[in-house]
């Protein structure tokens, strides 16, 4: 392989290395038996949540200040990137008994 | 309102009256009671979503329908593990005369009026049930997995409970 064509792939590399965080995280949130957990996660703006639904019915990730509103059908595994930070509370529409928080920073994960 | 105060009483009294009183329900009949009150509701759901015309109250009768569907399967499944006959009995059939007649009575209204009176109901009839299953039939239940499920089943009606107050609250 020429020298050139190496430079422009580490380049490349580079370049993609960049535009992805290095270390964006990913949370998971679990629904089970209309519960909950964890009742309260950390996480960053970047990172992905992971949200699973182990019952049979379907539930939502819904928060109370309208920044997301995510359906969770039965038995299925949704992901969910956040974008903003903030402290936020968020429930299910169908069973508003189900809450818990979610606690966003604003630097994004390295 | 009154006739659903009454309803609601009958119901109360349904339950915790001599049916029960007189001994230490079994588990066949606690599955019973459990399906027949899933299907109750469900009935009610159908018939709401040929007659409602409020688009939450409509969402609110769909998932009615499909969380009772889903949990009764649950419980149809588990029945059959468990081998028992589900048994009918005073406490299964007073509820579904009782949901019976409230059908009827909500058959008459329409529109708005229908909308209102539906939704008071299922306010009324997921607390008559909560009830139940926290003084009644989670206690007499024996075997583990069927206290289970009721125990789901409870934070289930709790938050259709919650979920229709919400529904209600924004029809004012
Ligand atoms: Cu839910």
């Amino acid at each position: 392989m020429q020298p050139g064509r190496l430079r422009l792939i580490a380049g490349v590399l580079a370049l993609v290395a960049m535009a992805v965080p290095a270390h964006a995280a990913t949370i998971t949130v679990v629904m089970e038996n209309l519960e909950i957990s964890p009742a309260e996660a950390t996480a960053k703006v970047g990172d992905t949540i992971e949200l699973v639904n182990r019952d049979v019915i379907a539930h939502t990730a819904t928060a109370k200040n309208g920044d997301f509103d995510v359906m969770m059908p039965p038995k299925k595994t949704v992901t969910y990137v956040l974008r903003k930070a903030g402290t936020v509370d968020y429930y299910c529409r169908f069973h508003p008994n189900m809450k818990a928080v979610l606690k966003i920073g604003g630097e994004p994960s390295r | 309102m009154f006739a659903q105060l009454g309803a609601a009483i009958a119901a109360v009294m349904l339950l915790s009256g001599p049916a029960l009183a007189e001994g230490k329900l079994t588990d066949p009949q606690i599955a019973h009671i459990a399906y027949a009150a899933g299907n109750i509701d469900i009935a009610a759901a159908k018939q709401a979503l040929t007659k409602a015309s409020n688009k939450d109250v409509k969402a609110f009768a769909e998932g009615m329908v499909r969380d009772h569907e889903a949990v009764n399967k649950q419980a149809l499944d588990l029945v059959k593990k468990l081998n028992v006959a589900p048994e009918d009995n005073d406490t299964s059939k007073a509820l579904s005369k009782q949901a019976a007649d409230k059908l009827a009575e909500l058959g008459k209204l329409s529109g708005a009026a229908f909308d209102k009176a539906y939704v008071a109901n299922e306010v009324a009839y997921h607390k008559t049930v909560n009830g139940a299953l926290e003084t009644k039939l989670i206690p007499s239940a024996s075997n583990a997995e069927l206290k289970s499920l009721l125990q789901t089943g409870l934070k289930m009606f709790q938050g259709h409970e919650q979920h229709a107050e919400r529904v209600a609250a924004g029809l004012k």
